[in-house]
Parts: C-alpha cells; sequence; structure tokens
C-alpha cells in the first residue's frame, strides 16, 4: 500500500462535553442528545446511529432536559427558558421564559397538547404546544421544594413529580396534588441528608416507580398511595429512569456508571401477577450515568464519561449480528480537523476556539516502522479566540494556509494570515456579504480563491477571495446556489481540485454537484437511502467518491453521470462483511495524486487505501491481511493481495490527511487523555483492595 | 492363588457423610446421610446415630423423602438398587432392581409412584455421558422388586446430582451442563436450553456448578464457577428469557438452596460462609461464616426450621433457621494428604491419624465416631495457602497404649527444617495423654521411622528413631537426676550409624530382643541390650523400603521390601535368605495378633493384595486390582469378637479387620460373606411383611387378628416368656422403657432387685402351681402388643409376684434372698451400664 512519512499528533486536546439530557423520537427514530457545553446532537438510529445534525452549544445554556413533540424538540435549563430548535438552521428556534426559576424538566403528555416543565420555585407550569410555538397556559398547585421530575400519566390526567423527600401526583385537570409519596431517606449517616427523587416514571398500569439519590429504585400504587416494592441497587443514586414503549421493563441509571433492568415478569407461568423483578445489569460506563433511553432493542445511556453506549437487549434482537453488537460512540461524526496541505498547517477547533499548528519536520530517513527524530516541533501558531457566548460550528483553513475561516450560529468570521518567515500577522477581514452570516459548513477551493459555505436557507454561498490586494481585502459574494427539493442542511462540501466541480450534501442524502464556471447545477445523484459521510471528487478522473453511514461507498462519474463501473462491481460483488461490521463512520477521503488509483479513507479505528485497480475481495477471504502479505512470497501476494488495506495501527483516529509533499497527517486522541481529564468516579469498593 | 470367593472390599466406617446431600425428615428431628454403604440416621439434636440403614452392597449416591411419605425414604447406589426405608425404625420396606448403576435420586409430590435417577448412557464403559431416567415403580407388595419401566427424559447431563433440580410443583426439570441449562417441561413434552459463554470479559469462568428452583415461583437459581448466582426467569421463551445476577462468592459457588417457602435462597462455597439472600431482595444477606471446612451441600428440612451444611473436612453442621449453629456431626477428617500412619491406639482400639491440621485425631471405627482431637502442634493454625506451617508426620504408639511419641515439621527451605520430636505419656486421671517430653530438633535431617519395642508386660522405655542424617538414635526413659518434683522425662542413650548411609525403617522384632534397621541396601540388626552390632544382611541392589518381622511362630522371619521390587525374607537363625519374590511392594504390614503379614503391591496402575505366612510359600489371600493407585496406608484392627470362620480364604480375618486408604482418600475394609450374612439377617428380622406402617394401632389390632387366626401361635408365643430368665426380661423392660414413664429410682430398684430374686431361687412348687395363674396374665399382656406391655408390667409385677412370692417364703429362704440381694447390686449395676 506504499509507504508514507506519518506525522502522528497527539496535541489536539480535544475533549467532549459530557451527556446531561437525552430524548428518542421513535416514529423518526431519532435520538437528541444535550451536552454539557449546551450543544444538541441528533442520532439517527435507522442509519447507522450516524450522527445527522449538531446543534452548537452557548456558554449560559445548561441543558437540563429534552423533549420531543412529534418532530420537535424542546430543551428545558436551568437558564429558566424552554428552547424549541430549529432542526433546519440548527439553531434556536425560539425560547421562552417561564418564570420559575431554573427549570429541572419538562415532559410532554402523550396526547402532545401540553408541555410541563417542573421549576425551581415548586411549581409545575403547563404550555400549550401551538403551531408555531408554545403559550403558557397555567400553574399546577405550587409545592415547597423543587421540581426535580416529571412523568405524565399515559391517559394525560394525572402528573407525577419528582422532589425532595417525596412525589406528589397531581391532578392534570384541576391541578390539584392528590397524593403524596414520602419517599424514605438513606440509612446510616445519609439519614440526615435529604433525598433527591431524581426521576419518576408514571406507567398506564397506575403504577409510579421512581429512582432517587439513596439507590432506591421504588415501585409505588398511584391509587392508593402505598410503597409495592423497594430495590436497593446502589450506595449512591440513581439519576436516571426510562421505560420501554410496551412498559414490561424499565432501566435505571445510577452514578456507579451501572445501568440496571428492571422487567414485569409473572412469578409463575400462565398468570398474570407480573412482579417488577431486578434481572440485568450492564456496567458500561466509569461515571455517572446521566441520561437514558429506552428503545425497543436497546438500551441507550450516556453520562459524565461523554460516550454514547448502545447496548442491544439480546432477547429482542437477533443473536450475532450487527445489531447485536455493542456500540460505544466516542467522537462526532465529523471532523473538527482541518489541514492546509500546501502550508503544512493543522487547524483544531474547540467550542471557543481555534488553534492553528504547524507540523513539526524531520530530515532523518528510516526503515518503515522506525520512529524519525523530529528537527523541529510543531508549533502552535495562533490561537484564534471566538467573542461571544455561542460556539462555533465549523471552520476551515485554505490549502496555501494563508485563510481562516469560521462560523458560529450568529456569524461568520475570515481571516487573513500571513506568515513569513517567522512573523505571522493575522487580518480580520471586516466587511463580508450579508448572505455569509449563519453557515453550517465550510469549504476552500484547492487554489484558495473561493470559499464556499453551505448556508441555512439550504443554499451554497460561493465568495472569492481577493488574493492579489492584499491591503485592502475584500470579498464579493458571486453566487448564491439554491438546493432543490430539501430543507435539510448541507454537511458535507468537496471541491475538486481543478475548480470546476463543487460537490454539496445535505442529510436527506441528496448529493448534487455545480458546475463552478457557469455557477449552477450540473447534476444530483441518485439518493441513497443511508446519509453520505464523505465525499470526493477525484482530482485527475473527476469521479465524486461517496462514503455512506451503512459503510457502502460509490462512485459516481461526473462527466457521464452515472456510477462507473468499479463502482457498478462494488454493488455487484458487495462489500466484505467485515468491513460492513464497522461501527464507526468513514468521515474522510482523499486521494493521492502519484497514485490515481488509490482512495485514502478513514474512521475513528482504522485506515484505508482503496487501490482501484486491484480485485475485490471476496466474503470468505480476509479483509485484514496486511499482516499476513509482509510474510508470503511475492507471488503468492499479489494472489492474495486485494483493494481494500487496511492499516489499524493508529486507533482513535480523529483525522488523516494527505500533505502535497505524500506525507501523512495522522490526528488521534488516546482515549486514557480523556479519562485522565474528566472528573474522578465515585468511589467504589472493589473486591481484594 | 487362592481366590478371593466370598471376601468383598467395602465402605465401613469412617466413609465420607458429605459424599451426597443429606436429607432432613419432615419434622427436623432426624438427619439422613449417606455414609458409604449405609445410610445413617442421626439425631439433630444430639448429634448421635440413631441407627444405619444397611442393605445396599456398593457406594450410596443420594438419599430422599419419599415425597408421598414423609417417614420414608428412598435410598439409590451404585449397586444398581433402589431402596425404600422406614427410617425412623430402620427397616428395609422394599428393594427396587434397577439394573444400572445410580447415581443421584430425585423425586416430585406430582410425580406419584415415579422417581427419576441418573444412570449412564452406556451400560458397558465407564463413560462420561449420563441421563436422568424416570423409573415407574410398581406397585406389589414383594420384596425385592424388579422395576422395568424405564423412560429417558433427559440426556447427557452431569451426574453430579447438585446439577439437576425439580422446578415448581414438579412441573419441570432442570439440568445443567457445563455451560448450557436445559428446562424440560414434563407437560409440553418440550425442553429449552439456555447457552452462556464459555468466559465472560472480566475472565470470570461462566461454568455451572450447582442448579436449584423456587418452590412456588418460576424462578431458577443456579451457581457457577466464578462464584456468580443467576436468577432464570421467564425460560418458557426460547429467547425473551431472562436473569439476574449476584455474587458475593468469590470462588465457585458449591450448593443453592431455597428455603421451603421461598423467601431466602441459601448459598455456600469454599469461603466456608453460608450466605442467605433475601428473595427479591437480594441486596440484603446475611452471613454465617466460619463454618470450618468448605461447603460442599446444603439442604433445608421441609418444615423450613433446620438448614444443614455439609463441608469437605466430612462434617456435617445443623444450622437453626435464625442463621445459629445448633450441632456438628464430625466423621473421620481426612484431608488430601495424611502424613501419619494409620494407627490403632492400644487402649481404646481407635484409629488415630492427621485430623485437623496440626492435630491427631482418635477415631472409633466400632462406633464410627469420631472420639476427640489431640492437639500436637499447639500452635494457632493460620488459614492462609502459601504459608508453611507445622504438620504432624510421624507418630507412634507404644504397645500398651501408654506412650505416644510424635513428630512434627515445618519446612521453610530443605536446609532450615524445623523438627520436634514429642512424646506423650497416658494420663489416667484425664484419660488422655499429656505431654512429657519435647526435643527439638532431635535429627538434623527429615526422621523416617519411629518405632516403639513390643514390650507386652512392663513399661515401654525405649524408642527407636532414624532419619536421614545417617544416625538412628535410641531415647531412653529416665527419671532426672537431680530434680525430685519432676517425673522421668526421655533422653538420648544411643547413637548408631552403619557407614553413613541413609536409614529407611527400623523394626523391633516380637520379643524386642532384636532391632532391624535398614540402611539403604543393607538391613543391619542390633541387640538393644547392649547396642552390639549383630549382623547384616544384603540383598542388592535397591534400597530396602519397608521392613517387617515375623510375628509368634514366624518371628525367626524378617521381612524386606525394596525398591527393586523384591520382597526379601531372610531367616535370622541362618541368617540366610529364605525366600525372594519380585514384587514392587508398597506397603509391608503385620498382624499384631497372628502369622499373617500383608503386602499391598502396585501392579500396572492399581493395587494388589496378598496375605501371606512367612513361613509358607503360599499365600492365603490375594485380591488382584484392590483399587487404583499406591495404597501406602493401611492397619489391621483387632476384633472384639474373633470370628470362627474356617473357610480358607476369610482365616486371616479372624483375629482382625484390615482397613487401608486409597489414593483417594477413602478408608476400605473387608468384609467376609459370613459376616455379611449375619449382617443382612439381623436387619431382615425387622423387616415387616406387609406395607402397611408399623403403627401402635396397627400392632394393636394386627396381634389381636392374628391370635384369632391362629391360635396355636399364640399359645407358643405364651409359653416363651416363661422359658427365658425373667430376670433378663426385667432388666430389658428397664432398658427400653422410656425414662419420662418409669417411677422413681428407688422404687424401681428394690422392685428390680425383686424380680432377679425370683428369677434366681426359682421355688418350683410355687411356680408350678402358679403357672397357670401366670400364663394367663402373660397371655393378656401379650395380646396388648409390645408398647402396652411395657407401660402395664412393672405395674402388674410387683403385684402379681409379691402377691403370689410372699407368703409362700420361708425364713431361711428370706435370708437367702438378702444376701442373694447384696450379691446381685454389683453385677446388675455392671449391666445397666
Amino acid at each position: 500500500m506504499g509507504e508514507f512519512v506519518v506525522h502522528r499528533v497527539r496535541f489536539f486536546d480535544y475533549m467532549p462535553s459530557a451527556i446531561r439530557a437525552m430524548a428518542f423520537n421513535g416514529s423518526t427514530q431519532r435520538l437528541a442528545v444535550a451536552r454539557g457545553d449546551g450543544a444538541v446532537e441528533i442520532f439517527n438510529f435507522a442509519d447507522n446511529y450516524f450522527q445527522e445534525k449538531v446543534i452548537p452549544g452557548r456558554s449560559d445554556r445548561a441543558i437540563e432536559a429534552l423533549c420531543w413533540v412529534r418532530g420537535r424538540l424542546f430543551s428545558a435549563g436551568l437558564s429558566g427558558e424552554i428552547i424549541e430548535y430549529d432542526l433546519e438552521k440548527l439553531r434556536p428556534r425560539y425560547s421562552v421564559e417561564a418564570y420559575g426559576g431554573p427549570i429541572w424538566t419538562i415532559s410532554s403528555n402523550s396526547q402532545e397538547t401540553l408541555l410541563g416543565v417542573g421549576c425551581e420555585d415548586g411549581t409545575v407550569k403547563m404550555f400549550e404546544i401551538l403551531e408555531e410555538r408554545i403559550q403558557f397556559q397555567r400553574n399546577l398547585d405550587r409545592q415547597k421544594g423543587r421540581i426535580i421530575s416529571l412523568s405524565w400519566h399515559p391517559s394525560g390526567a394525572q402528573i407525577a413529580a419528582g422532589m425532595i423527600d417525596m412525589i406528589r401526583i397531581f391532578d392534570a385537570e384541576t391541578g390539584h396534588a392528590t397524593h403524596r409519596l414520602l419517599v424514605e431517606r438513606g440509612v446510616g449517616t445519609t439519614r440526615n441528608t435529604e433525598v433527591v427523587v431524581w426521576s419518576v416514571a408514571f406507567l398506564s398500569n397506575d403504577t409510579v416507580i421512581s429512582g432517587d439519590s439513596a439507590g432506591k429504585v421504588q415501585i409505588w400504587d398511584a391509587v392508593t398511595g402505598t410503597l409495592i416494592r423497594n430495590h436497593l441497587i446502589t450506595k449512591w443514586d440513581v439519576l436516571g429512569l426510562a421505560v420501554s414503549q410496551d412498559e414490561s421493563s424499565v432501566i435505571a441509571g445510577t452514578s456507579e456508571g451501572t445501568v440496571v433492568q428492571f422487567q414485569a415478569l409473572a412469578s409463575t407461568m400462565g398468570q398474570e401477577n407480573n412482579q417488577w423483578v431486578r434481572t440485568r445489569t450492564f456496567k458500561n460506563h466509569t461515571h455517572d450515568v446521566r441520561a437514558l433511553v429506552h428503545t425497543d432493542t436497546a438500551v441507550v445511556s450516556g453520562g459524565m464519561d461523554t460516550q454514547l453506549v448502545v447496548r442491544p437487549l439480546l432477547d429482542k434482537v437477533e443473536k450475532n449480528t450487527q445489531e447485536s453488537a455493542l456500540r460505544k460512540i466516542l467522537f462526532p461524526h465529523k471532523s473538527l480537523v482541518c489541514c492546509a496541505r500546501k502550508a503544512g498547517l493543522l487547524l483544531f477547533q474547540f467550542p471557543d476556539h481555534l488553534e492553528l499548528w504547524r507540523l513539526g519536520e524531520s530530515s532523518a530517513k528510516g526503515q518503515a516502522g522506525d520512529r524519525l527524530p523530529v528537527m523541529k516541533n510543531p508549533e502552535k501558531l495562533i490561537q484564534l479566540q471566538n467573542k461571544g457566548e455561542d460556539h462555533i460550528c465549523c471552520s476551515a483553513v485554505s490549502p496555501c494556509g494563508s485563510w481562516v475561516a469560521f462560523s458560529t450560529v450568529s456569524s461568520v468570521r475570515l481571516y487573513k494570515l500571513q506568515l513569513s518567515n517567522g512573523n505571522i500577522s493575522i487580518k480580520k477581514v471586516s466587511k463580508l456579504p450579508k448572505e455569509l452570516h449563519s453557515v453550517h459548513q465550510l469549504c476552500f477551493s484547492s487554489d484558495s480563491s473561493r470559499l464556499f459555505a453551505s448556508s441555512a436557507q439550504a443554499s451554497v454561498v460561493v465568495a472569492s477571495l481577493d488574493q492579489l490586494q492584499c491591503k485592502h481585502l475584500h470579498t464579493a459574494f458571486s453566487a448564491f446556489l439554491s438546493f432543490p427539493g430539501s430543507s435539510q442542511p448541507i454537511h458535507l462540501l468537496s471541491a475538486s481540485e481543478n475548480g470546476n466541480w463543487l460537490a454539496a450534501a445535505n442529510t436527506d442524502g441528496q448529493i448534487h454537484v455545480f458546475n463552478l464556471h457557469k455557477l449552477k447545477l450540473h447534476c444530483t445523484l441518485p439518493v441513497y437511502s443511508s446519509c453520505p459521510t464523505a465525499i470526493a471528487i477525484h482530482p485527475t478522473t473527476g469521479h465524486l467518491l461517496s462514503a455512506h453511514a451503512d459503510q457502502q461507498i460509490f462512485e459516481f462519474s461526473l462527466k457521464l453521470k452515472e456510477y462507473t463501473a468499479w463502482s457498478r462491481s462494488l454493488q455487484r460483488e458487495g462489500l466484505h462483511p467485515l468491513w460492513l461490521q464497522r461501527d464507526t463512520p468513514i468521515t474522510h477521503i482523499a486521494f493521492n495524486r502519484n497514485k490515481p488509483a488509490h482512495v485514502f479513507l478513514h474512521d475513528a479505528f482504522m485506515f484505508c487505501i482503496i487501490d482501484q485497480s486491484l480485485p475485490l475481495p471476496q466474503a470468505r477471504k480476509k479483509l485484514y491481511n496486511q499482516m499476513d502479505l509482509k510474510t508470503i512470497s511475492p507471488q503468492k501476494r499479489m494472489q492474495e493481495s486485494h483493494a481494500f488495506k487496511i492499516c489499524k495501527m493508529f486507533q482513535h483516529l480523529l483525522s488523516i490527511h494527505l500533505l502535497d509533499d505524500s506525507s501523512l497527517v495522522v490526528v488521534e486522541r488516546p482515549l486514557a487523555d480523556i479519562v485522565s481529564q474528566l472528573p474522578p468516579p465515585v468511589r467504589q469498593k472493589k473486591f481484594a483492595t | 492363588m487362592v481366590e478371593h470367593g466370598d471376601v468383598r472390599v467395602v465402605h465401613k466406617g469412617g466413609s465420607k457423610i458429605n459424599f451426597r446431600e443429606p436429607a432432613l425428615s419432615t419434622d427436623s428431628r432426624f438427619l439422613l446421610c449417606a455414609s458409604g454403604e449405609s445410610v445413617k440416621v442421626f439425631s439433630t439434636a444430639t448429634e448421635e446415630c440413631l441407627h444405619a440403614l444397611q442393605g445396599h452392597t456398593d457406594l450410596i449416591t443420594g438419599v430422599l423423602l419419599r415425597p408421598s411419605n414423609h417417614l420414608q425414604a428412598y435410598s439409590c447406589s451404585l449397586d444398581g438398587t433402589v431402596r425404600l426405608w422406614d427410617f425412623t425404625d430402620g427397616i428395609l420396606i422394599r428393594t427396587y432392581s434397577i439394573g444400572y448403576p445410580i447415581y443421584g435420586i430425585y423425586a416430585s409430590a406430582k410425580h406419584e409412584g415415579v422417581i427419576f435417577i441418573i444412570t449412564p448412557m452406556h451400560t458397558d464403559t465407564n463413560s462420561e455421558l449420563f441421563q436422568l431416567v424416570a423409573v415407574h415403580l410398581p406397585q406389589c407388595g414383594e420384596q425385592l422388586v424388579e422395576a422395568k419401566e424405564l423412560s429417558a427424559v433427559l440426556s447427557n447431563i452431569s451426574s453430579n446430582p447438585a446439577a439437576s433440580a425439580f422446578g415448581r410443583e414438579g412441573q419441570y426439570i432442570v439440568s445443567a451442563k457445563p455451560l448450557q441449562l436445559e428446562v424440560y417441561f414434563f407437560k409440553k413434552h418440550k425442553s429449552y436450553s439456555f447457552f452462556l459463554k464459555k468466559d465472560n470479559q472480566k475472565g470470570g469462568k461462566n461454568t455451572f456448578t450447582c442448579i436449584t428452583c423456587h418452590p412456588t415461583e418460576d424462578c431458577i437459581a443456579s451457581g457457577h464457577e466464578d462464584g456468580k448466582i443467576r436468577l432464570w426467569r421467564n425460560f418458557n421463551h426460547r429467547k425473551e428469557y431472562t436473569y439476574s445476577t449476584l455474587h458475593w462468592h468469590h470462588s465457585a459457588v458449591s450448593s443453592l438452596r431455597f428455603t421451603p417457602e421461598g423467601t431466602n435462597l441459601l448459598s455456600g462455597g469454599v469461603e466456608s460462609v453460608l450466605v442467605q439472600w433475601r428473595y427479591n431482595q437480594e441486596s440484603q444477606r446475611d452471613f454465617l461464616p466460619r463454618l470450618g471446612g468448605a461447603i460442599t451441600h446444603i439442604s433445608v428440612s421441609p418444615d423450613g426450621a433446620l438448614f444443614c451444611t455439609s463441608h469437605s473436612d466430612n462434617k456435617i453442621t445443623i444450622i437453626q433457621s435464625c442463621v445459629k449453629v445448633s450441632a456438628v456431626i464430625q466423621g473421620l477428617v481426612k484431608g488430601d494428604r495424611i502424613r501419619t500412619d494409620l494407627m490403632i491406639e492400644p487402649r481404646s482400639k481407635a484409629l488415630v491419624l492427621n485430623g485437623k491440621p496440626g492435630h491427631l485425631q482418635f477415631y472409633s471405627l466400632q462406633r464410627d465416631k469420631l472420639l476427640y482431637n489431640l492437639d500436637i502442634v499447639q500452635q494457632e493454625y493460620i488459614h492462609e495457602s502459601g504459608l508453611e506451617q507445622f504438620e504432624v508426620v510421624m507418630a507412634a504408639f507404644d504397645a500398651s497404649g501408654s506412650w505416644l511419641a510424635t513428630v512434627e515439621e515445618r519446612k521453610q527451605k530443605a536446609p532450615e527444617l524445623e523438627l520436634n520430636l514429642k512424646l506423650w505419656a497416658f494420663d489416667d486421671q484425664k484419660q488422655s495423654f499429656v505431654l512429657n517430653t519435647t526435643i527439638s530438633a532431635p535429627h538434623e535431617g527429615r526422621i523416617t521411622a519411629l518405632c516403639f519395642p513390643h514390650v507386652s508386660d512392663g513399661q515401654t522405655t525405649m524408642l527407636v528413631s532414624t532419619s536421614r542424617d545417617g544416625h538412628f538414635k535410641a531415647w531412653q526413659l529416665a527419671a532426672p537426676a537431680h530434680t525430685e518434683d519432676e517425673g522421668p522425662s526421655w533422653s538420648c542413650d544411643f547413637l548408631g550409624a552403619y557407614h553413613s548411609l541413609v536409614p529407611e525403617c527400623c523394626c523391633f522384632s516380637a520379643d524386642s530382643s532384636l532391632l532391624a534397621v535398614g540402611f539403604q541396601e543393607v538391613v543391619t540388626v542390633w541387640t538393644p541390650a547392649s547396642w552390639e552390632l549383630l549382623t547384616t544382611l544384603s540383598q542388592p541392589p535397591g534400597a530396602v523400603r519397608d521392613l517387617c518381622f515375623g510375628r509368634l511362630s514366624c518371628s525367626k522371619y524378617l521381612l524386606g521390601a525394596t525398591t527393586s521390587r523384591l520382597l526379601c525374607c531372610w531367616n535370622l537363625l541362618t541368617c540366610s535368605l529364605e525366600w525372594v519374590t519380585s514384587m514392587d511392594v508398597s506397603l509391608l504390614l503385620a498382624d499384631p495378633l497372628s502369622e499373617n503379614m500383608a503386602a499391598f503391591c502396585f501392579e500396572a496402575g492399581s493395587t494388589d493384595l496378598f496375605v501371606f505366612k512367612p513361613g509358607e510359600p503360599r499365600p492365603l489371600f490375594s485380591h488382584k486390582a484392590l483399587c487404583s493407585g499406591r495404597v501406602t496406608h493401611a492397619v489391621f484392627v483387632p476384633r472384639e469378637v474373633m470370628l470362627e470362620s474356617c473357610d480358607e480364604a476369610s482365616q486371616w480375618l479372624n483375629c482382625s479387620h484390615l482397613y487401608f486408604l486409597t489414593q483417594s482418600m477413602d478408608l476400605l475394609t473387608f468384609i467376609t460373606k459370613a459376616e455379611e450374612d449375619k449382617l443382612t439377617a439381623s436387619s431382615k428380622q425387622l423387616v415387616v411383611s406387609d406395607d402397611v406402617a408399623m403403627t401402635p394401632f396397627h400392632l394393636l389390632l394386627g396381634k389381636h387378628r392374628d391370635q384369632l387366626e391362629n391360635p396355636q401361635a399364640e399359645s407358643r408365643l405364651s409359653v416363651e416368656p416363661i422359658r427365658q430368665p425373667s430376670s433378663s426380661a426385667g432388666i430389658n423392660e428397664l432398658l427400653q422403657m422410656p425414662a419420662h414413664v418409669l417411677p422413681s429410682a428407688s422404687f424401681l430398684c428394690s422392685m428390680f432387685v425383686q424380680s432377679l430374686l425370683i428369677s434366681v431361687n426359682k421355688p418350683s412348687e410355687q411356680n408350678k402351681e402358679k403357672e397357670e395363674e401366670m400364663e394367663s396374665e402373660k397371655e393378656e399382656e401379650d395380646s396388648d402388643g409390645e408398647m402396652e406391655s411395657r407401660i402395664s408390667r412393672p405395674e402388674h409385677m410387683p403385684s402379681g409376684e409379691s402377691g403370689c412370692a410372699a407368703p409362700a417364703l420361708t425364713k431361711e429362704e428370706v435370708r437367702e434372698l438378702r444376701r442373694l440381694k447384696k450379691l446381685d447390686h454389683s453385677w446388675m449395676k455392671g449391666l445397666l451400664d
């Protein structure tokens, strides 16, 4: 597969944010995840858990709860506001002040007409859900102490509210509290500390299940207000509860990082006297499990350790299939690293700042596998701090390294960089065309003369950058390429090397190719069911290569406007099963100028060169055969080798780039580095320690 | 070669009581436990063995209460029979012959007349495959019934009975294979299998070790190799089954039981802690720690009042339901290794060997009971693996049983061997051995043999020890010169060596006039009186491993077993080799009461036994393939009553039993046909002919009916008691009557003596006169049945007999009676004792 000089970069201190809340929309199979920095991520569970959209956070936005109402997403947080998100423009649509202090919880009734929020001042406030907004309807009886958790009875007639030391049940019609369920405090020293009911669940058979800070999961009869069963599952807190759709299973997340499942089982066969029995325990987290979702087939959990874990329930899925595998989603599905491949610069994107690094250099030569001595250490050139509360949603550096652009929800900033013999000067381009105000993706053309931006109106903005007039920098708005047929945000942009083409993909799976000379739509690719995760146009052949969330790869000839023969044969023969079983999407595609048949791809755990001149691997052959090939004779090697050359030497990859001097830049983020930055987990007694 | 026609190897005495799960009776009063070839019935309150149910001819593999009658119990055995017992009276009710070796037995109240047994899949080979078979027990009144209706339920199951269990109300049966759980539903005739992975991610082993089912709910509890307990539910679905995991044990769970109400789950393992889990509140649990040995079985009485745990050190602990130990039944402690020889304590005839760590145990083979433990090391034993601690490696008794010599050693590294030789004197007051002398570092090397001379009459004053340091030492009992208050103690008297060879063994001749010490290839013969080297005998190559002098008429012979697979016999009168034979003798043993010698020979992976007289070329008895592995420990145990067998093959067993310990630590012995017949005859006498339970009501009515049916038998019965000496009848009454219905002792005594007097000087005329009366009285009494008569007789007899006897006595006779009365007291006391 060729030999490269590799820059192994580990100085990107990327730190994901803790997961605070989750909500699952069963009808669209979308999971919304709220992070500690206020960002909201949308995962498509129907499409290989692909992270479709990211709504950037705000430093003053602390989301405590999320709620789907039909296709609309609401959040509430400690700022006291209820926010509805615009999922097409990827920004809050509006926010409504609840006037009850910080909001701890938000929940809609099953009829999806009312939204209840639990506030710090002890009120449960009802908001009516209207077409375009929500409107305050009324308050339920005000209680002493904050409302921590809320759950509607499926009929919508009652609400259970978890509070300090108690659970209240309200009549939703009258707004009066009908029951007060006193929750016992912990034993021993914890007797003096009040117990917080972190989570409640109201089932249709008038059963209330609660999880509290004393480590108990309690099952109550809501008609009589009596405790039915008490399960002590941890010494620490039970932070979250989630109920399956058919109400036969409940999961509880604890501070120890465990998720405990309870099932309603008949104690004797053939009878209907179901009892809630503690059954399985899943331990996939090291820290607090703050958010839980019980889908029909899996337990989805997230918490302080920033990982999203999808643990399939083996009694609900076929065994030994792709569906039955445990998935951990560690890294975002879009690259946070941008590389100026001519200048050898790396741009790292953080929520509130950008870092521009110059790669190190080495003049030594060595054998394959050698570690070369670094002559010149990598150097941080610039740290660009974003002003304002909004977080950065996208950024880009031009291939020549002279332009840096980034965008927040509200504005785009463009900087002109000058790097000449050690002197760095940066200048902000002040007058940007007004069309460039809110973009989702930024991309420079290969000659750095144009900036492409996917705007909120489902269109691509092309701005030309005047390179010659250095003193009077100006950008000109040159074109506005509107996207036909869909209003979904464009999440991928890729310009061809020769400046002829621009490919853009949106989350509906549409890929459009624009002719940049004529500034109009050239062609539209056939829509594939799975969302594209990376696209790139081949510099010489002009083929568009796209990788999709279900791990399929397509090659489309832009000249002939059809799939190429190689792509057809790939579809005909099918990809190797092991390739399809990988669980992280391909986030970047690149080409080698020297070897046109080579395509570079990578996901979080491997990096692959597809040699289009070699035969495709058979399903029964070994996919990962690079190690074997080294040992066998050259003749046999020819027979055994196939198109997919996979390297697993680098793990936890954030990005791989091919520089113009044919050296590779590998940006790794070892998991241990992330774990070391996490706060210490709760103390647990381990046996024999 | 004499064939072993009617001599059989049996488990008798000192057998494992922890082999299978014991059964507790419904009222928690009795504990039934498989012990070798008999089922022992213990009282849970007193720990006493009430009786042994004998009849099986091979190892018993299961005891089970009969679900339909709580006074009866089934037992199954490798001899291919299932026997039904009335365990309160110790009566064999019926024997079902199955025809295949049985490894376990199950029954359920819902399956009337059916028992489930574990048998091998293939009868011919020693296969590892077993199956669960349902046996329909035929309903007929015969003693020995052949059960022919067999139907296989589950195949390929484990032979371990703990790996299968009946579910709620007998609706299903669960069986665990190494990594698979199989549930068979009887109603639907359908079975479900659930699999586990070999290892979980953390490296724990998921192998099933035991299984039990909840009595009222559909829940299966399974124990696993890594100490986890899984509670399986919803197992009537192939896919939607579920389980929860409990984890406290750090190594394999060996037993699990639910209490009868299903409120608690008991578990136990190597930790020797009984854990009680609250069902459905599993975070709450109670512990009963420090139970001694690893728990091997747990059983629960049907009323839930008692639990009992079997332990690996051959012990059963009875535990009240409030998790408190109430009684301990201790069997012969057999560790993984026995360092001392098997010995017989001459006083109590108890078997002595290593017991608890640092102790010698005294075990009565006759009563099959542990008498006591003697603490030899007198140091705290620390239960931790890898720690070197003092061990008792050698012990010897002198002929009269007044001295005990023990050797304990602690090996840290080879050069730092720590040795102690201790001499213990028997204290008549304490009835125990008291430490007399401690000799630390008696030798520089490990002691290889320890020997007292056989002085039958006088006091033993000598002990010989041989050691790897190339010396043998004679130790002498001597009074200390300077201090008066101390008793005599032991000190070294003579130190002998021969060409710096290492002595391996030593032996005194029967009259103790000679001492033979084997120095590798050379046997040296010394006279202990002057410590002169008399002669040397040698038969190279091969070092002498074992030396033994002949007894009684063969005392001129000295036998030696060498490592070059030779057994040599020297004649000490001629100092020449009498005969030599080639066999790999692992143990040579002389019967102290006869000329017989026993040689255990290791041949092709198993051990053969030859019993012979040194003077005769032909062995008296030989037994090929006694057991697999080497036999290194055996002992002749003198019989209490000599046997009068004239059969050639079993004659050698007349004076002594021969007990030996196999490599798997089973204590086995030989039994003759005649003895066996006697045992079975005594038990068969008790057999009730029909199936009806022996209730008092039945005895009452049944006897009446018998009398009506055959009056001649009745008349014969009525005559019999008269022929018997009435004194023994009186004693019997006293002994058999329950204590609480007896009148006061003073009253009883005089009455008792009176009854004796009449019998001794039977006034013939009066008796004859009164015979008619007596007869009629006896008749009545007999008709009332046993129970009745015992109560009524003490009331009757004084009045009746004084009424008839007192006026007839003359003064001389009265004087005579008084004299006899004085005489009689002493032996009566002896009888009572």
